[in-house]
């Protein structure tokens, strides 16, 4: 076969992966990067080249910084798919990965196949379930889709806004929202009493890092803006066809306020769903109470050539991922033979050091904004799985009755067989399980993951084919 | 409800929903869209018919499934629009439209 093959496909152009593809363009290997944005950035500089917000100060310096990152990866030469869905990978006989993707309008969705010698995987990460009564009602939405609305057109929620939960992303958004002279009439920080507490024995790192200051800066300003009710035990959204009502639960009262949108976040947890469907192997991370791939120290996985960078390998912030991206593609040109050991570890020095400092404060930011028990194994009517309608009671008594484990959970209850395929009930399900169980988390494991990871239609999976679409790889890049 | 931020002047693209017309902006997604047309239950489900919207805006939670150009279950965030997209709510389970023309 005369089909080309790419050195290095990189799924993802957040921030690990638009470093990860800059430094292997950079590096002479023909790289290929596939995204379901349609601009780069991922989450955090989501819509930076095309945001309508143009007062600066809205979204913040943070936000703006991205600029760099993004210039680099367009001067840097690697082949660009936006707007284009990963769903499929599979090793080859000759050791590359064959890949399909999915992409265009909807009526006229094109399926294709390419092929590549190594991956990086740099997938990021999805909000961390965030199970209470009424979670699923219209207006009750994610602090990053608010982000997502705001960022990439301008959108602020309006009306009574409750946010609720607690972390980074939760404050950055209410402040973000904030400079918008957006309203938000309450925050409901969902910390438990005594955790500060328990916190501070991470606090000597935390007070060298740049979470501290940057951290308390937004804090107060969006105390100085709006009431923020601290230590929230329970929570839950309650109206006809939509969020009309929050109710809370402080020191074992519940507390009652009219809301026409509730904005959820507990933080993030690793997007991990290509990796496991790989078959890399996944580990509980306890501290962050969350499943991820186990890499070593260049994000390489227990499949060779196949490397996962940046949060989707554990939540480390924005700079570690950028230095992730940085050593995996070192570590995957070095593997392809285009750079050796000397010149790989020289160049690792700058990005390990970055690594270092954003993981500097990490450990008090884990230990202090690791959502309540409560809010991570809910019972009764709560839904656990959104899309299959599984309640958290449902779960409990398909443990009892012999399901022990998030597969067999799969087949009992249909929990996490719908089209998210268990990404927004995976975590949720294995921590019910572990409770019913009385174990770890560890010990249940997380559900198996198959291709492929995203509904296809019958067509669409047609088209996977052995051997990549060459022919069609050269009309768009006649190199 | 959703309202748009004043300084940010940005071309209006012509879409439908159910059939009604609505000005929507250049580089909105369908989700965008339909939230700013004041939409905040964009399906009912198949198990309960239990309304729905769009919840995680970034392409994982599938709750913002609408039926786009006649083509169903959609990611209503995952697809920008263009001048003319018909955009539909959808209810419950929605028969399976002839299949879109794939090349590969």
């Amino acid at each position: 076969m005369s089909a080309r093959i790419h050195d290095v496909a990189v799924i993802g152009v957040g921030p690990a992966g638009l470093a990860a593809a800059t430094v292997t363009a950079s590096l002479g290997l023909s790289t290929i990067a596939f995204d379901e944005s349609p601009s780069p950035g991922g989450a955090i500089y989501r819509a930076l080249t095309t945001t309508p917000v143009r007062r600066p100060e809205v979204l913040g310096p943070d936000y703006w910084r991205g600029g760099n990152l993004v210039r680099a990866f367009q001067a840097a030469g690697a082949e660009y798919l936006p707007a284009t869905s990963v769903w499929a990978v599979a090793r080859r006989d000759d050791g590359a990965f064959d890949v399909g993707v999915t992409g265009g309008r909807p009526a006229a969705r094109v399926a294709e196949t390419f092929a590549a010698r190594a991956l990086v995987i740099a997938t990021g990460t999805l909000e961390r379930p965030f199970p209470v009564p009424g979670w699923t009602l219209p207006g009750v939405v994610t602090a990053g889709g608010v982000q997502a609305l705001l960022k990439s057109a301008a959108l602020v929620p309006e009306g009574r806004v409750v946010f609720a939960g607690a972390g980074p992303l939760l404050w950055q958004v209410a402040w973000q929202c904030l400079n918008a002279r957006a309203r938000i009439d309450l925050v409901l920080e969902t910390i438990p009493r005594g955790r500060l507490a328990e916190a501070m024995r991470h606090a000597p790192g935390f007070m060298f890092s740049g979470y501290l200051a940057r951290g308390l800066e937004l804090v107060r300003a969006v105390r100085r803006r709006t009431r923020v009710v601290e230590h929230v035990e329970a929570l839950e959204a309650q109206g006809e066809g939509r969020v009309e009502r929050v109710r809370y639960a402080l020191d074992g009262t519940w507390h009652e306020v009219a809301a026409d949108a509730l904005v959820l976040s507990h933080g993030v947890v690793p997007n991990l769903h290509l990796a496991a469907a790989l078959g890399c192997e996944i580990a509980w991370n306890p501290t962050q109470a969350s499943f991820e791939p186990v890499v070593d120290a260049w994000g390489g996985t227990t499949i060779g050539n196949v490397f996962v960078a940046g949060d989707g390998a554990g939540v480390a912030g924005v700079e570690a991922a950028i230095a992730r991206g940085r050593l995996a593609a070192l570590a995957a040109a070095n593997a392809l033979g285009r750079i050796d050991a000397a010149r790989r570890d020289a160049d690792a020095e700058s990005p390990r050091r970055a690594v270092t400092h954003g993981l500097r404060g990490r450990a008090f930011l884990d230990a202090l904004y690791r959502p309540a028990d409560a809010f991570r194994r809910p019972d009764g009517d709560t839904l656990a799985c959104r899309c299959e309608e599984v309640t958290a009671r449902e779960v409990r008594a398909a443990v009892r009755a012999g399901a022990t484990d998030a597969d067999a959970l799969k087949v009992a209850t249909r929990c996490g067989m719908g089209p998210c395929q268990g990404r927004f009930c995976a975590l949720t399900a294995c921590e019910i399980v572990a409770h019913e169980r009385g174990v770890s988390p560890a010990d249940v494991g997380h559900p198996r993951v198959r291709f492929p990871v995203r509904p296809v239609t019958l067509a669409e999976g047609a088209s996977w084919s052995a051997t990549p679409a060459a022919e069609r790889t050269e009309e768009r890049d006649p190199r | 409800m959703y309202a748009r931020l004043p300084d940010t002047p940005r071309d209006v693209v012509a879409v439908t929903i159910d059939g009604e017309p609505f000005d929507a902006r250049a580089g909105d997604t369908v989700a965008a869209a339909l939230l700013a047309s004041g939409r905040l239950a964009t399906r009912t489900t198949p198990i309960s018919g239990a309304p729905r919207g769009p919840f995680c805006m970034m392409g994982v939670c599938f709750d913002c499934l609408v039926t786009v150009d006649d083509v169903p279950n959609q990611q209503a965030c995952l697809v920008t629009v263009v001048p003319g997209t018909r955009i539909r709510t959808q209810h419950g389970n929605v028969a399976l439209a002839p299949s879109p023309g794939v090349e590969g």
